[in-house]
């Protein structure tokens, strides 16, 4: 077996335009990682090895285009994303056998760059979840060690990237589905700011909440990715007709970070966070610190309101978004119902796992009559404090900086028993999709306990996205990559 | 408790859900478990705080009111679970 799923997105893809390796042998070599590696890690729903190698091999009959940047690149779309003629479960039975009949703006933009999809990666049912066992197609596994939860919800993009089995994926981040995943797997992760990336195509969850990024094994291939993705379309009512800068070229332009103001929010360095996450993080600031970066003590504090803010704001807008789910146009219908509102409830009950009902259900009772002010109205108050703290906090610095989980990546069913355990394990990621601003996760090394990989998070203002990677590079650069994952 | 098993009942009906008996209790107990959670926010004082619905200011980009056509009927109805060929099909209603 070839070493090329080792290789680097920007690697592979400079082997490519200068012809060294053909699109179709990075694609069979793609597919066949997936196959030596996917019975343990188990991070597609669907992989579609036949069509992936049609289309390298029609790239490789036009020759390499230097104008598409990601030509002839494997790449997998978590499976909340709309591409054409697959199926797109969201990781639920009600949506098993639901192929749509369009692309995604994102699936567009990266066909347009030349990338080549081999599949659709597993996630938490309809994105709720942060450990990837709520999909109604099993658990995916971490590669670093398969006894172990990837996190979630994209953590089969986030485990299928750590595991070689593509050079880049997309992921959605709701509330830290993309950055957590990442830290948990050892890859790069950024949620870009709200408006940036466009939803069209994208299967809601909390659609004030939602929005697609990249997930890659280093800052440059997550930064080529981004670039691809990101831009205005017209389709998505909230995305913003913004300036893109050139987000590659200005991660190639900064060697250091002298001049840079990195806010340490007091909040996100204390209680509860794990020692051996604590001192990885620290090591990285003392780096950033090693490279010019001045460090400020900021606070955000209605941090500890931003779990309970967040879970409202979130059930309420699921339980509107998936009250399409009917049992009419697509996904599954109970047969046996005789009359259509049995029909809806019974369809709607077979679909739908636990966690999805569970979430649906207390949307439904924070938007009812009578508990609308006291609940959803609040959550809307608390989050625009929120937002107020991360604006008065990016006064003082240039980007926020703190761990991305309290813990390293837990046992499979270690959380199955409490559902606020697993919410309060968000406290550090979902106060940024409050915000609408972007994030960025970055390995930052292994637990000296666990030996698992640690994130480290940077923050900042809105369509700030260039300056993370950039200061995500130099921090790269400097603490050096991880080694290969210890679970395969 | 704040949420009675009976009330859970009312609520999947509501959602188009339904929960078995035997279900009710465990659902509503987590229901209270999260329900109390959430009282954390009586905590804070919003006195005078225009609640943030969407982190994009600014009013909502529309767009002109133009029909187009993208999809073909039978690709629209070949997803769905019942059709005459022409029609989405559901149970009776009446």
């Amino acid at each position: 077996m070839s070493d090329l799923h080792t290789m680097t997105l920007a690697g592979l893809r400079e082997a490519l335009a200068a012809g060294k390796i053909g699109a179709g042998e990075a694609t069979a070599a793609t597919l066949e990682r997936i196959a030596a590696v996917e019975p343990k890690v188990r991070a597609f729903v669907t992989v579609a090895g036949e069509r992936a190698l049609a289309e390298a091999r029609a790239l490789d009959a036009r020759g390499p285009d230097p104008a598409r940047p990601l030509w002839g690149v494997p790449v997998a779309v978590k499976d909340v994303i709309a591409v054409k003629g697959m199926p797109t479960t969201c990781g639920s039975r009600i949506l098993e056998h639901f192929e749509p009949c369009y692309d995604a703006f994102v699936v567009r933009r990266l066909r347009e760059a030349g990338a080549v999809i081999v599949g659709k990666t597993n996630m938490d049912e309809f994105a709720m979840g942060s450990s990837t066992e709520k999909s109604a197609f099993g658990p995916t596994a971490n590669p670093w060690d398969t006894t172990r939860v990837p996190g979630g919800s994209s953590g089969g993009s986030a485990a299928a990237v750590a595991a070689g089995q593509c050079f880049g994926a997309l992921g959605t981040d709701t509330g830290g589905s993309i950055r957590q995943p990442a830290s948990f797997c050892g890859c790069v992760g950024l949620k870009p700011t709200y408006g940036r990336v466009s939803r069209w195509g994208c299967v809601a969850y909390g659609s004030s909440l939602d929005q697609i990024g990249p997930m890659a094994r280093t800052v440059q291939d997550t930064a080529l990715l981004f670039q691809a993705i990101a831009g205005f379309d017209p389709q998505d009512s909230t995305c913003v007709d913004a300036a893109l800068p050139d987000t590659p070229a200005a991660l190639a332009a900064c060697e250091d970070l002298a001049g840079l103001r990195i806010g340490v929010p007091r909040e996100y360095w204390g209680q509860g966070l794990a020692p051996e996450v604590e001192a990885a993080c620290r090591a990285a600031l003392d780096a950033a610190a090693a490279r010019g970066a001045t460090l400020v003590p900021v606070e955000l504090p209605h941090t500890p309101y931003a779990v309970a803010a967040y879970y409202i704001i979130a059930m309420a807008e699921a339980s509107s978004n998936l009250a399409r789910f009917d049992g009419v146009r697509y996904g599954l219908r109970d047969k046996d119902a005789r009359e259509l509102l049995d029909m809806y409830v019974r369809s709607r009950s077979r679909g739908f796992g636990e966690e999805v009902q569970r979430r649906i259900m207390i949307g439904t009772y924070v938007l009812s009559a009578g508990y609308y002010d006291a609940y959803y109205r609040k959550a809307a108050q608390v989050r625009r404090l929120i937002r107020q703290d991360f604006a008065e906090a990016l006064k003082r610095c240039d980007v926020l900086c703190g761990p991305v989980s309290p813990v390293t990546a837990w046992p499979l069913g270690a959380m199955d028993a409490d559902p606020v355990q697993m919410y309060l394990m968000d406290i550090f990621t979902i106060s940024l999709n409050l915000a609408g601003l972007p994030g960025l996760s970055l390995p930052v090394g292994l637990g000296a306990d666990s030996g698992l990989p640690v994130g480290l998070q940077l923050l900042g203002p809105a369509f700030g996205e260039a300056r993370l990677l950039a200061v995500a590079g130099v921090l790269e650069r400097a603490l050096g990559p991880l080694p290969a994952p210890a679970g395969l | 408790m704040k949420v009675s098993p009976q009330e859970v009942a009312r609520i999947a009906a509501l959602a188009r859900l339904g929960i078995d008996q035997d279900r009710l209790d465990t659902f509503a107990a987590q229901f209270n478990g999260i329900l109390d959670y959430m009282d954390l926010l009586a905590q804070v004082d919003t006195e005078g705080v225009e609640p943030l619905y969407s982190p994009v200011d600014g009013p909502t980009r529309l767009r002109e009111d133009k029909a187009e056509s993208r999809h073909s009927r039978e690709e629209l109805l070949a997803s769905a679970p019942e059709t005459d060929g022409a029609h989405f099909v559901v149970p009776k209603i009446v």
